[in-house]
């Protein structure tokens, strides 16, 4: 008995450890962002790797969602004879919830791994030690702009997804369950307000944080040669995802 | 002695321990102006953690490091990064940026610490490669180099901002007896050319004697025995005699 007391004892307080170092790493960086010099090169093409190369993945994701969306929505509603309120549907489950949380999720597959990888192999052959040599900030020349560029282009890659995500609705219903389009458009826009899609958006911008933070962080402190680097990129990505879903659902009770 | 200034790097009584791994246990080193000094020992006893500790990468528990008299244990980030302008070091496996080119590395100091374009900054690079013999290098990218041109761009970026201290850790480690000769050929004509003072680690005898002033040795994280080439190859001491000549038997025992 004492036993498993014991590792809850330790779990707990690795959990407290590790939370509390993530959390410096995350003060210093806001901290950093605001202090010059402003690496804007940096920013600019980590924000291509983050957002521009990860258009496919998401635009797949979110146009197979909102075709299985409309045809699951139908199956249902049909029951009760409301197949017109499928476009309301996919409308709203995209823009509150399935847009953020499957990009959130796909982009720490897809980028959160590689800031893992990356970092924790520069940490390893001690390229983050030869940055502090030459009196260089790692946090500010490595994380401050991989974050800045999540935060930005997450929320930019949502916006993608909430239009693939109705139009694959659209397709499905219009194309293959043959509903009338025009009223499709109209139950779409008719339920949908401004705030739903403001909502996803947010959400977006703090997924992004979560999964940029958690990745970098890491990487940065990886240990144990090229194994360390497997288990920081593994860790990376578990990690990214879990605090997504379960901040996903703490931020839509508080806020919406 | 704070005041003494041929002094550059001083250390006292410093410790450090990693969990239960209580790796130095008190070290005294002083190292003079100008001085190229040689930490000697096993492999696994702290000469890594004590070169990082004197560029402040590693915080000691206890105990003092001054570089020109200035205390840096205590220091702040912010001006640790002023302290750490001082220094060039060369890590063991050369710790180049692999998304940089060859010259953006050695450039890197320069770029950040200076407000230089990029073609004299490109310049400059060539020439400190120049310096070690490496011509025609600086469009390459590191993963394309061998592992002695490795260590000399990584030589060519350490004293790419000309610092007055440089670091050696393992310098000849893993190269061939050739290419080793060559890296300690470097660093004695950088100490003569640049009149920098330094701190190299090494195992490897040959090359200690080559570049040292003088050699200490460290033992169960303390120092034993500091002296010359001379003296150390004839200290009376057991331990370090049995290093220094690599045999198996003796107070030291192989791990």
């Amino acid at each position: 008995m004492n036993a498993v007391f014991g590792y809850i004892g330790v779990y707990f307080l690795r959990f407290l450890h590790e939370s509390g170092r993530i959390s410096i790493l995350f003060g210093q960086t806001i901290f950093l962002i605001f202090r010059p010099p402003f690496n804007i090169r940096e920013a600019l093409s980590q924000m291509e790797e983050i957002g521009v190369r990860s258009i496919p993945v998401v635009v797949i994701t979110s146009a197979f969602t909102g075709m299985v969306l409309a045809l699951q929505t139908f199956t249902g509603f049909k029951r009760f004879n409301a197949e017109t309120l499928v476009g309301t549907v996919v409308a709203l489950s995209v823009t509150r919830e399935l847009g953020p949380v499957l990009t959130g999720l796909m982009v720490s597959g897809r980028v959160g791994s590689a800031m893992a990888a990356e970092l924790g192999t520069m940490r390893v052959t001690e390229q983050i030690d030869a940055l502090y040599t030459l009196a260089t900030n790692p946090v500010k020349y490595l994380v401050v702009p991989r974050f800045l560029a999540s935060l930005v282009m997450v929320p930019v890659l949502v916006v993608f997804a909430d239009v693939i995500g109705i139009m694959g609705g659209y397709f499905v219903s219009v194309k293959v369950l043959g509903t009338n389009p025009t009223v499709y458009i109209r139950r779409t826009w008719d339920y949908m307000e401004l705030s739903d899609i403001y909502s996803g958006l947010l959400k977006a911008c703090i997924f992004g944080m979560i999964m940029a933070i958690i990745s970098c962080y890491q990487g940065f402190y990886t240990e144990g040669g090229a194994e360390g680097v497997g288990k920081a990129t593994t860790r990376a990505v578990v990690l990214s995802c879990l605090v997504i879903l379960i901040s996903n659902y703490f931020i839509t009770a508080i806020l919406f | 002695m704070i005041g003494d200034t041929s002094v550059k790097i001083k250390v006292v009584d410093l410790h450090k321990s990693f969990g239960k791994n209580y790796v130095l246990r008190g070290i005294n080193l002083t190292v003079n102006k100008g001085e190229s000094m040689v930490v000697i020992g096993g492999s696994g006893v702290g000469k890594s953690v004590l070169i990082k500790c004197v560029i402040g990468l590693i915080k000691p528990d206890s105990g003092s490091i001054g570089i020109d008299g200035q205390e840096i244990t205590s220091l702040k980030e912010g001006s640790l990064n002023e302290i750490r302008k001082k220094f060039g070091m060369l890590f063991q496996a050369g710790a180049l940026f692999d998304s940089l080119s060859v010259w953006e590395n050695v450039g890197f100091g320069l770029k950040h610490h200076t407000s230089l374009g990029d073609g004299e900054i490109k310049a400059i690079a060539v020439e400190k490669l120049g310096l070690l013999g490496l011509r025609s290098v600086e469009d390459l990218m590191p993963s394309e180099l061998s592992g002695g041109m490795r260590k000399r761009v990584s030589l060519a970026r350490a004293i790419a901002m000309e610092p007055e201290i440089l670091l050696y850790d393992e310098p000849t480690t893993g190269l061939d007896p050739i290419m080793a000769d060559a890296i300690n050929d470097l660093i004695v004509q950088m100490r003569k050319k640049l009149e920098v003072t330094s701190i190299a680690i090494t195992h490897d005898m040959v090359s200690a004697y080559k570049i040292a002033d003088r050699i200490a040795m460290l033992y169960e994280g303390k120092i034993i025995e500091v002296g010359t080439p001379k003296q150390i190859r004839e200290s009376s001491n057991a331990i370090v005699q049995q290093f220094i000549q690599g045999k198996a038997e003796g107070p030291i025992k192989a791990r």
